[in-house]
């Protein structure tokens, strides 16, 4: 599959028209977003990324530079023509009655029905398509106010489907979902890059999994503008660890992942192998205890000792403890 | 669409109900006319007197036809409303169209007595043809200015507030116009306030009936900009939709709708409200193909209906339409709604 160069940002700037004076949200944006590709925006709150998917989708205009949309230049696109390039799929949560799942992927067939909407034999079949792909047949006569909110976004991503866009665009598709529904999209999103040539671009706030799923990442801060790249390349060039550099974070460079800074107070010689030695690990990091197998320290745990079940503690001043689980042992060490 | 089948029926039996309406409409009030002789009447048959041929053609017969018509026009305008303001609270005078309507009529009844020296009431068909006259200017003045609003502003909460504050001015102006009047046409003007079927007679009830039977098929033109602008803007304008386009037309033409229908019957409360619920809960669907055409004739049945209670035997000389309106409909909704909640707990 050959990566071809969709969506190109050139000098890009993008915020609001005043009467005497631009309020200007971003400048000087240079960027491609890839067909085949999951692209996702990760930047803080008010930072401009909801800005900058409107101007992408044509729904307000850009100030300065130009946005080519397939080799053309966006704003010369008409409004129908728009309709079948890109679709989206917004944060706006839209509480329509009486709507089954079936009649909104529906909707998405509007820019090829006629006067009065009605759906033709082959539009039908696109919509069953579009629902089989994004695993909600169950669904697919349910009314929308009666779903929850993963679902709901499902039938938004397969309304999005319908309408047979070369290009997608979704504003913060995991946020209100729950960390399995917030996966599922993703993966979903990901797989429909594979699947088919489409161009998928979404602003996210959930960094890990972005990291995980995404091809390429777009940073986007106040100082820097747009900073894009796959996330391994992001990570060996600091760019990661410096975008999120904050007080409590750290970036683990051998998971490529962030996670939570500690600062230990004690140190703890824990022996032992797999699982069981991982969880306490984490489990003693948490209470700012630094633990490994090659530490000099007064108290020793065993996680994994051959005679005894559960997890041994060694004092050197006081009989050996047995901890049945690691609540327990934690019990014991805050003694 | 699951229940085709289940909804053509309804359709099907609002129809009739429509027709039994009718007749009934012809039947009662406060002059017995036996059935059999009301038959002969409208077919043409038989030898019936001279005043039972008058109260039928002259007075019964506009009368249910203007109901009918006012019902289906305010009805299928209230949905119009609902949807492109995306609030359940949206009713055909939500943008102050009837207010204005209001404050032509105002300024007819209420000056022509304090200027001219001759009440209205005492004018006849010319004052009928002023009254109805300065409501449609009022109220397409009034939608002049919201559509003007429309294109300046972006949300749609900005523009509901808009339009519901020159009602508030449109209201204010009519109570200094008030003020200043002699009692008689203040009276005038309360009794138009309180709307009525009753009043369009003979050439205009012809002139309401063909301007609504042209306006009401035009309407139906929106169906897929209706359904689009459902999702909200967002949405809509993705689907291909010219978003400013679209409201102001679909404002347009329910404007137009109430200001014609508020002319001719007064400002009509509560219909163009709760018919667009009714059918919602009824059809169980947001899709306007069906909820057009079954906004349509549930107006049409249910403001006959209303008629057929306003002018029973026994209230003699008519009850306000609007009176009735609220207080049959009301309690109907409100059961339907409340029957649909729980229809939907037990899924």
């Amino acid at each position: 599959m050959n990566k071809i160069a969709t969506i190109q940002l050139q000098h890009l700037n993008i915020g609001y028209r005043g009467k005497t004076h631009h309020k200007v949200v971003a400048e000087n944006i240079c960027a491609s977003i890839y067909s085949n590709e999951l692209t996702c925006l990760l930047g803080t709150n008010g930072v401009g990324k909801s800005t900058l998917l409107r101007t992408l989708s044509a729904f307000q205009p850009r100030l300065q530079g130009d946005i080519l949309l397939m080799d053309k230049n966006l704003n010369q696109y008409k409004e129908k023509e728009l309709s079948t390039v890109i679709s989206v799929v917004l944060t706006e949560k839209c509480d329509i009655r009486n709507m089954t799942v079936r009649e909104l992927v529906g909707m998405g067939r509007s820019p090829y029905t006629g006067f009065w909407g009605n759906l033709s034999n082959k539009d039908r079949e696109i919509v069953e398509k579009a629902i089989e792909s994004v695993n909600i047949r169950p669904l697919a006569s349910r009314m929308l106010h009666t779903l929850s909110d993963g679902e709901r976004q499902k039938a938004m991503i397969a309304k999005a489907l319908a309408q047979e866009t070369p290009v997608i665009y979704l504003d913060e598709p995991t946020a209100f979902l729950d960390f399995p529904s917030k996966v599922e999209i993703m993966q979903l999103l990901h797989h429909l890059t594979r699947e088919t040539d489409k161009t998928i671009f979404l602003s996210t706030h959930d960094l890990e999994l972005a990291l995980q799923i995404a091809d390429k990442i777009w940073l986007m801060d106040k100082t820097n503008g747009i900073t894009s790249g796959t996330p391994e390349d992001l990570a060996l060039d600091g760019h990661l660890s410096n975008f999120f550099a904050r007080k409590g974070i750290t970036f683990d460079m051998e998971s490529g992942l962030f996670r939570i800074t500690n600062n230990y107070r004690r140190q703890i010689r824990l022996t032992g192998h797999g699982y069981r030695y991982a969880m306490i690990r984490k489990a003693l990091q948490r209470n700012e205890i630094f633990a490994a197998r090659n530490i000099e320290a007064d108290i020793h745990i065993e996680t994994n000792n051959p005679e005894q079940e559960g997890f041994i503690l060694h004092f050197p001043d006081r009989p050996s403890l047995k901890a049945d689980s690691i609540e327990h042992l934690l019990q014991f060490l805050s003694e | 669409m699951a229940n085709t089948g289940k909804n053509t029926l309804f359709i099907v039996l609002l129809l009739a109900v429509i027709v039994l309406l009718l007749f009934l409409n012809m039947v009662l009030g406060s002059v017995h006319i036996p059935m059999g002789s009301v038959w002969n009447i409208l077919t043409g048959q038989g030898e019936e007197p001279g005043a039972w041929q008058n109260i039928i053609w002259k007075s019964r017969f506009p009368q249910a036809l203007t109901a009918l018509v006012a019902g289906a026009g305010l009805s299928i305008s209230g949905l119009q409303m609902q949807t492109v303001f995306r609030n359940p609270l949206a009713g055909p005078s939500v943008l102050g169209i009837s207010s204005g309507a209001s404050l032509g009529v105002a300024f007819v009844v209420l000056f022509s007595g304090s200027i001219g020296g001759v009440a209205l009431s005492h004018l006849g068909f010319i004052g009928e043809v002023a009254l109805s006259i300065a409501a449609i200017i009022g109220s397409l003045s009034v939608m002049a200015l919201i559509v003007f609003a429309s294109r300046k502003v972006k949300g749609n909460v900005t523009l509901l507030i808009i339009g519901v504050m020159i009602g508030y001015l449109a209201n204010a102006i009519i109570g200094i116009l008030k003020f200043f009047s002699v009692e008689e046409d203040i009276k005038t003007y309360v009794i138009w306030g309180l709307g009525s079927f009753a009043r369009v007679s003979g050439n205009q009830m012809m002139l309401f009936v063909t301007i609504m039977v042209i306006l009401i098929p035009l309407s139906f033109l929106l169906v897929k900009t209706l359904n689009l602008l459902m999702l909200g803007d967002g949405y809509a304008r993705n689907l291909g939709l010219n978003i400013k386009r679209a409201r102001i037309l679909v404002i347009a033409c329910s404007g137009v709708l109430t200001a014609i229908v508020t002319a001719y019957c007064g400002p009509i409360i509560f219909l163009g409200l709760a018919v667009p619920h009714l059918c919602r809960a009824i059809f169980q669907t947001s899709d306007h193909r069906l909820l057009m055409p079954a906004a349509l004739i549930m107006g049409a049945a249910l403001a006959l209906a209303c008629n057929l209670i306003a002018r029973m035997p026994g209230f003699e000389g008519a009850l306000p339409v609007n009176s009735v309106t609220a207080l049959i409909g009301a309690p109907v909704v409100a059961s339907v709604l409340f029957r649909k909640r729980k229809s939907e707990l037990n899924e």
